[in-house]
């Protein structure tokens, strides 16, 4: 690890301003991947301003129609949320098998969508829900935030504060788990929201996308029969040591179809 | 009297340390006027070093000094030894390029120590180590083994990248069998690269004492003797008395800190130039690139049979990877501990075994938990297996049909089995198994939509190693015997010198048992000091499986003198004959009568020796032996695996393991069950989840844990386990060796299990779900 310059403001506001100042600062949530880049010396920032004295981003709100998540709320305070449970447990289950105990007591739900990882969880889920991402100026939709491999629609300095979840009719998550880093080789997140069902599926390209067909199909008719015929196109899928293109298409539909059976328990 | 400590489930001595975070491993020591090594190393495969710029690095803050493999020419530093002298099939000895510490003039794998920078601070040797710039001309690189023959040379001393062609058994015999045979059964499949992955990384902490001229190393090693002999003798010529090595807490091996590394020799030699202590702990992504690798061969491997299924013949060639450079026994785990066991549990009696041992640019290959005996288990049990299938018989049949029953048996690989009872393993673990319920329980999978399929291996291991004059004229280049010394003190209390060095495997609880039992102490009474040569008088190290079974006797036999010279002092005392006198856990008695004394009062007798025959008697009680054993052990055992695929996925559940083995005589069932399960999860780690892999240009793909995937806690099932005990015949615990059996016979346990399950002839490990998904995908 590089040397650097450690901040730890209390309010937004304090953030912002130091983010300003610093051209090569960057923004410490959780660290569970920051932190990993930096020993590795693969990441040098010369100021680390970390996001964990910061009360306001550390809110969850569970109201009838949504669930508002902080930006430092942690993967296993999601898990664990009674109220998270009740709303959509579909995302406490998928909170609750990111990365391992270690990664979840640390991990936040702003760092993870900021880095957007194209194997990370959140993005299936706040994809599928039709989410919103609150920033320090302005709130973002969820099909206009994710731009690619670890890019998103995140400014310089633009802070995440929360994510604003839609509470769906049933909704599930299946992830097909990678085995050495238990990210996603495939995750499919499935929402039915009464006549407008939305699937977002992770660890299968560049970034978090969703499946068009399976949208109609199962809006058509949510039954797990509607999916399991979808053949996805392998093209532009990731390629690597554990799954190739034509295997990771496969298992969409699998995991599809099984989020699907999963939503209707 | 107490009951026996043989075969008592006592919990482990050294557990509260390791629990409690107040172990001693070589990185908690921290020397006065400490200074830290960073390792500059190879991004490429293969190329020449055209030029080192260090002058920024020298100059960087806080750097004491940098270092080249130039440096360590000019100060004669020589290259790392082989311990073990193959002959090739044509009486010439193999190929033994150079191995320096630090490259000259030339890198041959990703993670080859081009330059060391020592600092005042571990973070100022790595901003040093980074400014250092290497001007490369990159070479064409091989990684693959069996296109090692035809690439570039990697070593001049071997223009074909092999370092030998070598031979066992009767070719000629083989192949006549082979013509006349019923029925033949070939496989040709790879045994997959592994990664060590010790908990612990390796780490090597050097001082030179001016005043004494005396260097102490403190590293993660098995076997510190052997390091400081190696070291000593071979690289740094330095006068061996002058060098305490010591192996302090050491959190897992596996093998891979069995070798004298160049990282210990650096830091050594560099702690006499700085007159600093030097210190260097390996990242978790340095293991992954300089801990010596295990098993990568390419094998094809044919069974004859008999109509009936009695095996004739087996024929098998091997190509086996060595990597860059001859790590400390690379050379002899192909060989010598491989194709000997190609027997396995049967009485074949004709087999012949070629073995081509090649150089890539990839990371030195050695011993890995097994070494050898997994991989020649994974050719005969997945050969058996199959033949089994292909001539529609039952696998177990198959096997009994052709089991030894008459011991001691001769095989024709070289090794003598003293004992063993094959039967008597496998019916235990078919009826744990429920091997009767499978078909049931096949249906039950299917109508959930997953495919079940059972697997055997019943394997057998040569432990023990070994009789030194037989390893020697094997080319074995060290004696293989153990040291154990018994100090008694004044107040009866015993503390315990054994060669064998524990990182793992529960050495001061299990020896302490030993000695207790024999002495009549309680546990505390005893404590057994290892992985110091300034305490241990010598020793051979822990690896293949050796520690009780050469170690552990080396301790029986200095028990036996104390008992000896006890009686000696107890017939003074009791004023009786020395022949009267009899023993028996703690107790001296003249026979036949009530008189007797305590070893509590003998050892005080000893130290105070006022009543006490100095005119035939020395004083003291203190004891030691060297034991050379006579033979291998030979651990068997029979392993039941039962898996459910998800046809969906290809993803495999292990769903039940039975393991059944004879260890002979055990002494802790408690701490035998643990080798046993982390041998297990290291076997179905092979077969599952562990492959490295390098790309074709020699990176390594699987450079960390990210990519590379050891079995966790929900890979595994909860094994069944039980145990028969046919005791060894020549060791005088009856003790064989438990601590690699579950390695060697799981993986073709699953791949048996999963073959079965898809109904295919072969699979290539590991099975990952893609890899299964794709031969379903191909057979439909």
């Amino acid at each position: 690890m590089h040397a650097f310059e450690y901040h730890r403001p209390s309010n937004v506001k304090d953030a912002l301003a130091l983010a300003s100042r610093k051209d090569e600062g960057r923004y410490l949530a959780g660290g569970q991947s920051l932190v990993q880049a930096m020993k590795l010396r693969l990441s040098s920032p010369t100021d680390l301003i970390d996001l964990n004295a910061i009360g306001d981003l550390k809110a969850l709100k569970v109201e009838s129609n949504a669930v508002t998540i902080g930006a430092m709320v942690r993967h296993a305070e999601v898990a664990a949320s009674s109220g998270v449970n009740k709303a959509i447990p579909a995302l406490a289950s998928l909170a609750g098998i990111i990365g391992d105990r270690q990664v979840r007591h640390m991990g936040t739900i702003g760092g993870a969508l900021a880095n957007n990882d194209p194997a990370a969880d959140y993005p299936a889920a706040v994809l599928a829900l039709g989410a919103t991402i609150i920033t320090n100026k302005r709130k973002i939709e969820a099909d206009k935030f994710f731009k690619g491999l670890y890019e998103t629609a995140l400014e310089p300095g633009e802070l995440i504060t929360a994510v604003s979840f839609p509470v769906p009719k049933r909704a599930a998550y299946m992830k097909f788990k990678n085995p050495a880093s238990r990210f996603a080789i495939v995750g499919v997140f499935v929402a039915d929201f009464g006549g407008k069902v939305r699937v977002g599926v992770t660890g299968a390209g560049p970034s978090a996308f969703r499946q068009a067909d399976m949208e109609k199909a199962l809006t058509a008719k949510f039954a797990p029969e509607s999916v399991a015929n979808i053949k996805v196109k392998a093209d532009g899928l990731n390629n690597d040591l554990h799954a190739s293109p034509e295997y990771r298409a496969h298992l969409i539909t699998i995991m599809a179809k099984r989020a699907v059976e999963a939503a209707m328990k | 009297m107490t009951a026996s400590l043989i075969g008592a489930r006592i919990q482990r001595k050294e557990d509260y340390r390791f629990l409690t975070g107040t172990g001693m491993y070589t990185d908690d020591v921290a020397l006065p006027g400490q200074t830290y090594a960073a390792f500059v190393r190879s991004p490429h495969a293969h190329a020449k070093i055209r030029r080192i710029s260090l002058d920024e690095a020298k100059a960087s803050a806080g750097v004491l000094a940098v270092y080249t493999g130039a440096d360590l020419a000019a100060a004669k530093v020589g290259g790392l030894p082989c311990g073990w002298l193959i002959t090739d099939v044509n009486g010439q000895p193999m190929k033994e390029p150079p191995y320096p510490p630090l490259a000259q003039g030339k890198v041959r794998h990703v993670g080859e120590r081009v330059a060391v920078v020592i600092a005042e601070s571990l973070a100022q040797a790595k901003d040093a180590a980074e400014l250092i710039e290497v001007d490369y001309e990159v070479l064409p690189a091989v990684v693959d083994p069996a296109k090692a023959k035809g690439a570039p040379a990697i070593h001049e001393a071997a223009p074909d990248n092999t370092c030998y062609v070598w031979a066992l058994g009767d070719k000629a015999a083989v192949d006549g069998a082979f013509a006349k045979a019923a029925h033949v059964t070939k496989l040709d499949f790879i045994n997959n690269r592994l990664i060590p992955n010790a908990i612990e990384p390796r780490a090597a902490n050097a001082t030179y004492s001016r005043a004494e001229e005396s260097y102490t190393l403190y590293v993660a090693s098995q076997n510190p003797h052997v390091e400081r002999l190696l070291m000593t003798a071979f690289v740094l010529g330095l006068p061996e008395n002058k060098v305490r090595v010591v192996a302090p807490d050491v959190g897992g091996g596996f093998g891979s800190k069995i070798y004298l590394y160049p990282e210990d020799v650096v830091v050594t030699w560099a702690a006499k130039r700085l007159n600093r202590p030097v210190k260097w702990t390996a990242e978790r992504t340095e293991s992954f690139v300089s801990d010596a690798h295990g098993r990568d061969h390419v094998t094809t491997a044919e069974l004859a049979l008999d109509k009936d299924g009695k095996f004739l013949a087996m024929r098998v060639r091997t190509t086996a990877n060595l990597g860059a450079y001859l790590s400390t026994f690379a050379s002899c785990i192909p060989t010598i501990l491989y194709a000997t066991l190609l027997a396995g549990q049967y009485t074949t009696p004709l087999i012949y075994c070629e073995v081509t041992a090649v150089f890539t640019n990839t990371t030195p290959v050695d011993a890995y938990r097994g070494a050898g005996r997994p991989e020649a288990t994974y050719v005969v049990e997945r050969l058996v297996e199959t033949a089994s299938r292909e001539m529609k018989m039952d696998p177990a049949g198959i096997r009994r049909k052709n089991f030894i029953r008459q011991f001691p048996y001769q095989t024709p690989v070289a090794l003598c089995y003293d004992t063993g009872n094959y039967d008597a393993t496998l019916d235990a673990a078919m009826k744990m198994a429920d091997v009767a319920g499978f078909k049931q329980r096949k249906e039950e999978s299917l109508r959930r939509g997953k495919l079940r399929g059972l697997g055997y291996a019943c394997y057998i291991e040569a432990c023990g190693i070994a009789p030194s004059n037989v390893a020697g004229s094997l080319g074995a280049r060290a004696g293989l015997f153990e040291a154990g010394e018994i100090r008694v003190h004044p107040t009866g209390t015993v503390t315990v010198f054994t060669g064998s060095h524990s990182h793992g495997q529960g050495h001061e609880t299990t020896f302490a048992q030993v000695v207790a039992d024999r002495l009549g102490l309680t546990m505390e009474s005893v404590d057994i000091v290892h992985g110091d040569t300034s305490k241990v008088l010598f020793g051979m190290g822990t690896y293949g499986s050796r520690s009780i079974a050469v170690g552990g006797t080396a301790i029986v036999k200095a028990l036996d003198k104390i008992v000896a010279k006890g009686k000696k002092i107890a017939a003074h005392l009791l004023e009786a004959a020395d022949t009267d006198i009899e023993y028996d856990r703690g107790v001296f008695k003249v026979a036949g009568t009530d008189k007797q004394k305590t070893f509590g009062e003998v050892a005080f007798a000893a130290y105070v020796p006022h009543n006490y025959p100095l005119d035939k008697l020395e004083p003291g009680l203190n004891e030691n032996a060297f034991y050379d054993p006579t033979n291998f052990t030979f651990p068997a055992g029979s392993y039941v695996c039962e898996v459910e695929v998800d046809r969906d996925t290809g993803a495999t559940q292990i769903v039940a393991f039975t393991a059944v083995d004879d260890f002979g005589k055990v002494i802790n069932p408690m701490i035998v069950e643990g080798q046993v399960h982390g041998g297990l999860a290291q076997g179905i780690g092979q077969a599952l989840t562990e492959g490295c892999r390098y790309d074709n240009t020699g990176q390594l793909i699987t450079g960390s844990f990210s990519d590379y995937a050891i079995p966790r806690a929900g890979d595994v099932p909860l094994f069944k386990l039980d145990m028969r005990e046919t005791p060894c015949t020549h060791n005088p615990l009856g003790v064989k060796g438990c601590g690699e059996a579950g390695a060697i016979g799981a993986p073709a346990a699953v791949m048996n299990a999963i073959t079965d399950a898809l109904g295919v002839k072969d699979l290539p490990m590991p099975a990952t779900a893609q890899t299964v998904w794709r031969s379903m995908h191909k057979a439909a």
